[in-house]
Formats: C-alpha cells, structure tokens, sequence
C-alpha cells in the first residue's frame, strides 16, 4: 500500500490524536485540523488524498465546508464521521458532497479500511475496469465470466457481485459493512452476520482444494482477496 | 395589571367599544335624519298655509274692501291657537290683528321668512314665526304668519330623545362590554393557569372545556390532544430509560469483568488479548442496541426521515430474502421467497428492509425449534398486496408466541422466557413495529398453526405503480454506479 495523505478534521482533540497516531503507526501521513476554517484551510492548499471530515465541527460545519470545497471544485474524497448514526445524516452527508459516511462510533480498522478503497479510488479514478485478474483468478465484467486456472466457475449473480467488488480492491481489506453497503445496497445492521455466511459460500466456489486460497479473512477486520504467491 | 386594566385590554373588550362608536353614530344619523325630514314637512306644511291664508284674506279684500279684511281678521284673531295677523297702512300703522306690530325683518321681502314678534297685548317675550308679508292694491300690507313654537318643541324633544338613547346606549354597551370580556377573559385566564399548571410539571392536568364548543373550546381540545400526544411521548420515553438502565446493566456489567480480567496480574498476553477483544465485542453489542433504541425513538417520535422514495416491497423482500439465504442455509432451514408484481410503497427503504431483516432474524433464532423434522425447518417470506396495503409476511413453523403474549412482545427488551438463553437485545420486533407505524402502517402477530406468522403491513403508495418484470435483474453495484 502506498504511503496516503490524510487530513483529519475533528474537533475532539482526544479522538483526532487517536486518529493520527493510528494513521501514522498504519505508515501514513497524518495531518489535524481542529476546526472547520482551518480545516478548510487546509484541505484547500495541502495536497490530500483524503479528508476525514467531522459533521459537526467549530466555526465551520462539516458539511459546510465539503460543499466550499466541492465548489472550489477540489474533488479530494471526503469521508464524513458523524455521532448522528440515522439514516437521514447519511443521505444528507452524501448530498453535500461527502464520498463515504461512517456513524461514531467506528472501529478504526472500518476507517481505516474505507479510506484505503477512497485514496485508492482518487489514484484509478480513470474509468472503470472490465476485466479484473487476481494470481490465477479472472473475471470479465462483460462477459460475466469467472475463471480460475482458466476453469470457468459458476457462482450465483450476487456472489459474482460480491467478488467483483473485492477484487477491484485486491490487496486491501474490505469490511462487512463496506460489502454490505456497496454489494447490497443497504445501510442498517444485519444483527447476524450474514455476509460472514456469504464469504464462506464464495471460498468454497473459489479457493476449496486450491493450495494458495485467494479470499483471506482479516482477522478484526473484514477480508481481502490477494494473490499469496506474489 | 389592575384586574381592570386587565379588562379594558382585552380584545372583546376593545371590540365593543368600537361597536359603541359605530351604533352611536348610526343613533345620531338616524334621529337627526328624522328631526330634520320633520321640521322640512313641519315648514312646508306652514308655508302651504299662510299662502292659502293670504288668498283668502286679499279674495275678502278685493270684494269688500279694508273693511271686510279686518272684519274677518278680527273674527279670526278671536279663536285660540289662531294663526298671527296683521294689517297696517303703507306706513307701518297697525289697523288690526294680533301681532303687536310689523317685525323689521320682513320690510320691503315677499318670500316666507322666520321671524320673532310680539303679540298685541303681551309684553315680552317675543315669539318666533314662519311669517309673509303681502303688499295689498291699496298699499296696506297684510302680515300672516304661523307660530313655530311646536316645532321647536318637537326639535327639542327629539334632541333628548338622542342624548337619552346615546346616554342608554353608551352606559349598556359599555357594561355589557365589560361583561362578555370578563366572561372571556375568565376563561382565558383559566385556560393560562392550567397552561401554567402544566408548564411546571403536572401533565395531567388539561386545559378547561366550557363545553359551548366555540373557538376557545376548539382551541383547548385542540391544546388538550396535544398534551395527550405529549404526555404518551413522555411515557414512552421514560419506560424506555427504565429499561435502558435495567437491560444495559448486564452487558456493562460483563464488560468490567473483562476488563478486570486482562488487569489481573497474572494473565498471560494472549489472556489480555483476549480479554480486550471480547470487550470490544461487548461495546460493540452496546452501541448496536443503542443504535437499535435511537431508531425506535425516532420512528416513534414520527418525525419522517429524509430518503423517504417510492420503492417496490417485492424488491425488498427478494433482496433480504438473498442476504439470509445464506445463513438460512447454515442453519439448515429452508428460506421461501414468495413474490409476484412489484409492489410500490412511499418510506424509507432502509428502515424497511431493517425491519424485514429483524423478522427473518428472529425467525431463524427463535422460529425453528432444536430436533425439528425437515418440514418445520422452513422460513416463508412472502410480499404480496392486500387492497390498500402492501404486506409483508415472515411466517415460521416453529412454537409460535401464546396470543396473550403478543401484545408485550413487540415492547422494548421483551424477551419470552424460552428465548432467554439465546442472543439478543429484544428491540427487533420493537423496530419492525415502530417502522410500520412510521409508514402509517401497523405490525401484526398471527398464528400460523403451528408458528409465528408476522405481517408488517405498509400503506400503498399513491404514485401509480412502476411496472417492470419482476424477474431479477442485473445491476451494477452501488459502488459503480456512484463512480460512473
């Protein structure tokens, strides 16, 4: 993973140390900003791969000043924290410009993981890929086909979906909430963890009887499809 | 403020004196109007009168001369309440009547004058008249006139007449001013004390009908409804933080336990690790129930989220049907997704959908009873249109929930006892339901003999319903679809 540039606004000095010192031990770039002008100031001059915005913020609120950005047309990925977990702040983080929304409170490694797949998503923002190849496994958007070893693989069209979206972010973790956010489409808790269920389902398909699985489960985390042998 | 100021500060009160103006002046118009169309009619009359009179009397004249006039004048002057006479040379002398004498206004005029006289034989006071004066062929000059004194009278009697009604008018109006603001201002003024009553803390009390069903009782009951409204949200609340503080003690107790644990001084690192873990685990528990409560808070407060769209319940039924089919599978239950033509409901689709998960979650947990044979090991999902109402039914073959339990269970943190070894907070019915009602719907628990048969019934919406082939199709991810 390369090196990422991260400019953390947040009010709560106790949380952004947190934040920083987590980024930086992760090996990135870490910056705080402790209020909404500054922040602004910031975001607006620094060269960022990504925001972590706080929706409700000092002297200039969160949203506020994702909109002042957006309209400078500084398109660096935001990613709102809000202590509003409902489903209206989500929509309304969004609209102002906001790239990803994460509810307080968060498990960092949920962070971590969202703003590794933002900075990653600024770097390829190039179109979108239709063909995606992770060790000896192929996938073909058009064609909808999936292949390992050249083998075809029948999966069912949401594992297909499922699959899709972690190997277009091959070599970084993906949590269940991403998967179920971005996969299903919904926001709300699934009490059980059905995704977990899902996951085993799609290695069974992919990885049983294979000596180097692809599909890895990130222990605290969520899971990542990458190539072992490399 | 004085009790009268009070008073003369109400709006009632304020009114009626403006009522007062305005009928006392229509009073005035109206009596004045009459006064002086009288005194019009009173002067035509007159003038109709001694025109006649001094055609007569110059008819008496030309036949028999100065003579004959002052005869006839003489015999007239005899008989009370007569009209006024008199009769002189060119030069002023008086030859007969009963006016002392000729009044200087009417020299050397012809037309009807208003004049003051004298009668002949009287002192003082002059008298006023309506009087003609009319040059003769012989240069006498006749006066006739008529006295006026009845219709000063009559002016007279209709300007009492309007100061006495204005006088009635005034002090009525005034005092039944008073009266009905009083009136009012008593039951304002009882409205405003239990309003005050309420403010420092006692929601029982409501609001004072008259029972007259007028604006201030329409205003009360609609204050009153309010305050029922209010206090159910209160109730709601504080049960609610009750709980709370009774169903969170347990898993906070928990989580100290763990944290002692990984403190102790001889636990090993991977203990602590463990330890620690296990006490994420725990908060995160925590903050999903807290995150369960807020919802239901909210979904219950009625305040529409934003994100409300037309959305078909079918769709949704098949999404999550998928999302479980999975787990459905592990736990060897067989999940039936049964849906036909897309449904259009107007909400929030995630709150739905959340409301759907809880059902089959439960349903999977609590609906599917240890050592069952394969035919009970069955969980149907259905979406499906019910007239007005879009339905969606999550049924069970399991033990089902005894009717006099199904009240309680859609509470908070109800659990029945032969679920209380299994996980869970006891808020997903209590969602589910508060979902339904914030769609204008309702949440019902039926029999399914055997089992649990849950229906969260939502209303239609009113936009026409999208058709589209209810057959799965293909989408882009979200994620796409946002990049694109």
């Amino acid at each position: 993973m390369k090196v990422m540039r991260i400019l953390v606004i947040e009010d709560d000095v106790e949380a952004a140390n947190y934040l920083v010192k987590a980024f930086r031990e992760e090996g990135h770039v870490a910056d705080h900003a402790a209020d909404g002008l500054d922040g602004y100031a910031a975001a607006r001059d620094g060269e960022y791969d990504v925001l972590v915005v706080d929706r409700m913020l000092p002297k200039m609120d969160g949203l506020t000043l994702i909109a002042g950005l957006r309209a400078q047309k500084i398109d660096t990925p935001v990613l709102i924290l809000s202590a509003l977990g409902q489903v209206d702040d989500r929509v309304k983080g969004l609209r102002a410009g906001g790239d990803d929304y994460l509810p307080k409170p968060y498990a960092f490694s949920e962070l971590l993981a969202r703003v590794e797949v933002l900075a990653r998503r600024k770097s390829s923002a190039s179109g979108e890929e239709t063909h995606y190849r992770v060790g000896d496994l192929e996938l073909d958007r058009l064609s909808h086909k999936l292949t390992r070893s050249g083998k075809e693989i029948i999966v069912q069209p949401r594992e297909f979906r499922l699959l899709e979206y972690l190997m277009k972010h091959a070599g970084q973790v993906v949590t269940r909430t991403m998967l179920l956010e971005n996969v299903w489409d919904y926001h709300f808790d699934p009490q059980t963890n059905v995704i977990d269920v899902h996951i085993s389902r799609l290695r069974a398909k992919i990885d049983k009887g294979r000596e180097a699985p692809l599909l890895h489960t990130v222990r605290g985390a969520g899971y990542m499809i990458r190539d072992s042998v490399r | 403020m004085t009790a009268f100021g009070k008073l003369f500060r109400t709006t009632v009160f304020k009114l009626s004196l403006v009522y007062l103006c305005v009928f006392a002046i229509g009073a005035g118009l109206v009596l004045g109007g009459i006064g002086w169309n009288v005194k019009e009619l009173i002067d035509e009359q007159i003038a109709q009168t001694i025109d006649a009179d001094i055609r007569g009397l110059s008819e008496q004249y030309s036949e028999g001369g100065i003579r004959q006039l002052v005869e006839v004048i003489q015999r007239r002057t005899r008989q009370p309440s007569a009209s006024l006479y008199l009769v002189t040379t060119y030069a002023g002398m008086p030859v007969a009547g009963n006016v002392a004498s000729l009044p200087q206004e009417v020299v050397g005029k012809t037309g009807l004058l208003e004049v003051s006289y004298q009668r002949s034989g009287e002192e003082t006071p002059r008298h006023r008249a309506l009087a003609r004066l009319f040059v003769l062929p012989g240069g006498f000059r006749l006066l006739v006139g008529h006295d006026i004194e009845d219709r000063e009278t009559l002016r007279d009697i209709l300007g009492r007449a309007l100061v006495t009604s204005l006088f009635w008018l005034v002090l009525i109006g005034t005092l039944g001013g008073i009266f009905v603001a009083r009136r009012v201002l008593k039951r304002v003024d009882a409205i405003s004390d239990s309003a005050r009553a309420i403010m420092t803390g006692d929601l029982t009390k409501r609001l004072p009908l008259a029972g007259t069903g007028d604006e201030l009782d329409r205003l009360a009951e609609s204050v009153n409804v309010m305050l029922e409204r209010i206090t159910a949200l209160m109730a709601g609340l504080k049960e609610v933080s009750d709980n709370i503080a009774h169903d969170l003690k347990t898993p906070l107790t928990r989580l100290r336990m763990d944290a002692e644990q990984a403190l102790r001084a001889r636990t090993s690192p991977e203990e602590q690790r463990a330890a620690l873990e296990k006490i994420i685990e725990e908060s995160d528990g925590l903050i999903r129930i807290f995150n369960a409560l807020l919802m239901i808070a909210r979904a219950e407060a009625g305040t529409q989220p934003e994100g409300m769209s037309d959305f078909d319940v079918s769709e949704i039924a098949r999404d999550v049907g998928e999302l479980y089919d999975a787990l459905a599978e592990e736990h060897e239950v067989k999940l039936i997704v049964s849906t036909d033509e897309p449904i259009m409901i107007h909400g929030n689709r995630e709150l739905v959908g959340q409301a759907l998960a809880n059902l089959i979650d439960n349903a999977l947990k609590y609906g599917v009873p240890e050592n069952a044979g394969p035919e009970a090991r069955a969980v149907a999902l259905e979406a499906r249109r019910n007239g007005e109402m879009a339905e969606l039914i999550v049924a069970d073959r399991g033990i089902g929930i005894m009717p006099a339990d199904r009240a309680r269970v859609v509470d908070r943190f109800v659990r029945l006892e032969n679920s209380r070894t299994r996980p869970g907070s006891g808020l997903g019915l209590s969602l589910a339901a508060a979902v339904a009602h914030l769609h204008g719907g309702e949440l019902r628990l039926e029999d399914n003999a055997p089992g649990l048969r849950v229906v969260i019934s939502l209303p239609l919406s009113h936009a026409a319903p999208v058709l589209q082939p209810a057959t799965e199709t293909l989408k882009a991810p979200p994620e796409l679809r946002k990049a694109s």
